[in-house]
């Protein structure tokens, strides 16, 4: 295996990464003014803004699984078992004796087994259960509200709005791990990032797409 | 009712796929979205009220062409003299030989109403209020406010329509009245002194559409005095601003009452005894009157312009009413309303002579009554912040006969509604306080005789023991000889003083920790910090995970360290 700065994150996930997370950033601000944790915007000016970031979110997403299907990306999110311990046995006791992450991320799996799990979970379960409450919310008006509780709605909306803020907390917290913060944000803007590759893909990349991957140094 | 009821569960497929089709219009920033917008700015009133509205505003362009083909001062029969009111009747009723029977159908006339759930007796001649408490036995005072003549008693021929008064409604010189059919004691008789005689054949000759002073002369005096009552009808809306109320004001729409009270056949829409709540049904079909005097029956139940915000404050109304909104305070324009009335302390007197403190200067500068001998003390007040309930429209009443349990409050009118219920909206209401006599070993309401030149009345020789002792006897009701004083509460509907747009509750108004529904159980209010076991449970949860983050950290800064200095 060789490592190689390689194009990983093309543009448009990169886009989708940046704008999900502004996008979220305000609808969580907005969404805890609407529930009432402080207030200081108006309530009319939180329910406008955060029914139009939702609906953006929304967009970027119906985009986003159009395009992990198109592109085989949604491979990247399968779980597995393989080597899952070592991650998290790496996170509870190895990071602090200064062992290496145990990971390699390799051409096909950009993603540790923890972290493809965690990012499945979202995909799967919170952010639908956000989103299919929150358009249930918005349109109780054109449904018969009364088959189905509006509250029950509400709680696990912000139930699920917890959740993602605890997911964003330890998101930002793991840039710090296994080398500089700097180093963990970069691909998510450049699209470059270190991975092992096998000789073939070597190989293939340089010869007919070198402009995904950068010259040895 | 079932088959509507069941068409009103069904989600409109059409309503759906427009929504979405504009919320992603909008959110793709189309200018299809400006322009449907504006063309909905024109709010409230929808394409079918528009309709509605043109024939409407036919109907009135006719009445006053009507003015100028009928000209009444012209009639020979309208020349009079007359030498009282019901000799007019009789000349209106000789061309309008049909408006009496119709008439007399009417509840200004029957003073009548019987609850068609509990059968129970209702209407003006008999009820109890917790203002001047009751108009039965007292007629001789209270029919001053009966559309008829020669109510002396409770014994009026209500079958003779030879007695309507019809000038009450339709005379337009404003210097009609009508004075007690009875004589009270000495002590109110100079209530009524001072006034220039009725012209008859002048007030008949000018007879017209009703306007806002024919019905206001009653519906803002009721309860002894200007807004006393009903807390959003005073004289203040006979020539509003906008800002006191935005239908009624000069400079505006200029609506008289009867604008939304529509009669057919001299029966009027807007029963206080059976309210109708918001609804696109009671819409009427068109080319018909509309009877309804709702909001929606002219905005529709989905009044708000097509925008975001708009459709939800149309699904709001599926639980508010529309007054909720827009009627943020009562008692506005000057005019203050009586919010408390303490009955105990009637009787007072100065040098054996009743008399009254006037301690209260309202907006417009006039002073209220804060205690009078014949009625006790009272307080007012105005731009009043209405209490909020679950309401269908519907109130059960206590009534003469009614048992109650005298260690609690008792509330003259229940308001019916639940969250549950298809037609409860949550409603403002004027809420009034009074501490009023009761039968002690009975435990019910009183009829007491206050009105009368006798030794018994209340209003003249202030002596509750006599007055109520005449007005249980009088109307054969069981009267334990002792009575009491008890705290009680009525609940009137606060529809009217409709403020304009820009004046509507906020969405902060209810949607905050100390919002205005504060008490209203039932509903899922954003904002109102409800679920507090959720947010522990949430917040919780983020200190958990920042304090994991953080001890995490810090252990592998330590250890890092610790490593280093080893190497």
């Amino acid at each position: 295996m060789i490592k190689r700065s390689v194009h990983i994150f093309t543009r448009f996930e990169r886009l989708w990464h940046w704008s999900q997370m502004s996008l979220i950033m305000v609808l969580l601000f907005t969404g805890f003014r609407i529930h009432g944790f402080y207030e200081l915007i108006d309530f009319e000016m939180a329910v406008t803004v955060h029914t139009y970031a939702a609906l953006s979110l929304l967009l970027i997403w119906a985009f986003a699984i159009f395009w992990l299907f198109t592109t085989g990306a949604w491979k990247q999110y399968l779980p597995t078992r393989k080597g899952l311990l070592k991650v998290a046995k790496y996170y509870a006791f190895g990071i602090f004796k200064g062992e290496r992450h145990p990971y390699k991320k390799t051409y096909t799996r950009k993603h540790n087994p923890l972290q493809a799990i965690s990012y499945l979970i979202l995909k799967i379960m919170i952010f639908p259960a956000i989103w299919i409450t929150g358009l249930a919310y918005l349109t109780y008006g054109f449904w018969d509200s009364s088959s189905l509780p509006l509250e029950w709605i509400a709680v696990i909306h912000t139930i699920s709005a917890f959740a993602i803020s605890v997911f964003i907390i330890a998101h930002v917290y793991l840039l710090s791990t296994g080398g500089s913060i700097k180093e963990h944000i970069k691909p998510m803007i450049t699209g470059f990032d270190e991975v092992y590759l096998t000789e073939e893909e070597v190989a293939y990349l340089e010869t007919h797409e070198p402009q995904n991957i950068k010259p040895e140094e | 009712m079932l088959e509507i009821n069941s068409d009103r569960k069904k989600p409109s497929t059409l309503s759906y796929k427009l929504y979405f089709a504009l919320l992603f219009l909008i959110q793709s920033g189309f200018a299809f979205a400006n322009s449907s917008s504006e063309q909905h700015s024109v709010k409230g009133i929808d394409e079918y009220s528009v309709l509605k509205k043109n024939n409407a505003t036919s109907l009135i362009e006719a009445a006053v062409e009507s003015d100028a083909m009928v000209d009444h001062s012209e009639f020979d029969e309208l020349k009079g003299p007359f030498k009282d009111g019901p000799a007019v009747t009789k000349a209106c009723l000789g061309c309008h030989n049909k408006a009496g029977h119709a008439f007399m159908k009417n509840k200004h006339w029957t003073w009548k109403y019987t609850d068609p759930d509990t059968k129970q007796q209702l209407g003006k001649s008999v009820l109890i209020n917790n203002f001047c408490t009751n108009a039965r036995g007292n007629e001789g005072m209270c029919a001053q406010c009966h559309a008829g003549y020669n109510m002396v008693d409770s014994n009026f021929d209500f079958s003779n329509q030879d007695n309507i008064d019809c000038l009450v409604c339709h005379e337009s010189t404003g210097k009609y009245y009508k004075t007690p059919t009875t004589s009270g004691s000495a002590a109110c008789s100079i209530m009524f002194e001072g006034k220039e005689p009725i012209n008859w054949s002048k007030s008949a000759q000018s007879v017209a559409m009703p306007g806002r002073e024919n019905c206001g002369s009653c519906h803002f005096f009721g309860g002894g005095g200007d807004n006393v009552k009903h807390g959003d009808l005073s004289s203040a809306l006979i020539a509003p601003t906008k800002d006191v109320d935005v239908h009624m004001a000069v400079e505006g729409n200029d609506f008289s009452c009867t604008q939304c009270h529509v009669g057919e056949k001299h029966q009027w829409s807007g029963s206080r005894y059976q309210g109708v709540p918001v609804k696109d049904k009671h819409k009427s079909k068109p080319g018909m009157r509309n009877e309804t005097a709702s909001c929606a029956s002219c905005h529709g139940a989905q009044p708000h312009p097509l925008s975001l915000i708009g459709l939800k404050l149309n699904d709001h109304t599926k639980k508010v009413a529309c007054e909720t909104c827009h009627i943020p305070e009562f008692a506005k324009g000057g005019v203050a309303t009586k919010i408390d009335w303490d009955w105990r302390t009637a009787g007072k007197t100065k040098d054996g002579v009743g008399y009254n403190d006037s301690n209260y200067v309202q907006g417009n500068g006039e002073h209220r009554h804060t205690y009078k001998s014949i009625k006790g003390d009272f307080k007012y007040d105005e731009n009043v912040k209405p209490v909020y309930l679950w309401s269908n429209g519907k109130s059960h009443y206590t009534t003469i006969d009614t048992k109650f349990d005298p260690a609690k409050p008792v509330v003259i009118n229940s308001v019916e509604g639940t969250v549950a219920g298809e037609d409860s909206r949550i409603t403002p209401f004027k809420r009034m306080h009074t501490i009023q006599p009761y039968d002690k070993g009975n435990n019910t309401l009183v009829y007491m005789h206050l009105w009368g030149d006798d030794p018994d009345s209340f209003w003249g020789n202030y002596d509750f023991g006599r007055a109520i002792e005449h007005g249980m006897k009088q109307f054969d009701i069981p009267y334990s000889g002792e009575f009491g004083f008890i705290d009680s509460y009525s609940y009137w509907p606060i529809n009217h003083m409709v403020a304009p747009e820009e004046d509507a509750l906020k969405c902060d108004s209810c949607h905050s920790k100390e919002g205005r529904l504060k008490g209203i159980k039932g509903v899922y209010m954003p904002g109102s910090g409800e679920y507090k076991w959720m947010d522990i449970i949430g917040l919780l949860a983020i200190f958990a995970t920042l304090a994991g983050v953080i001890g995490h950290g810090l252990l592998r800064f330590f250890m890092n360290k610790r490593r280093k200095a080893h190497d």
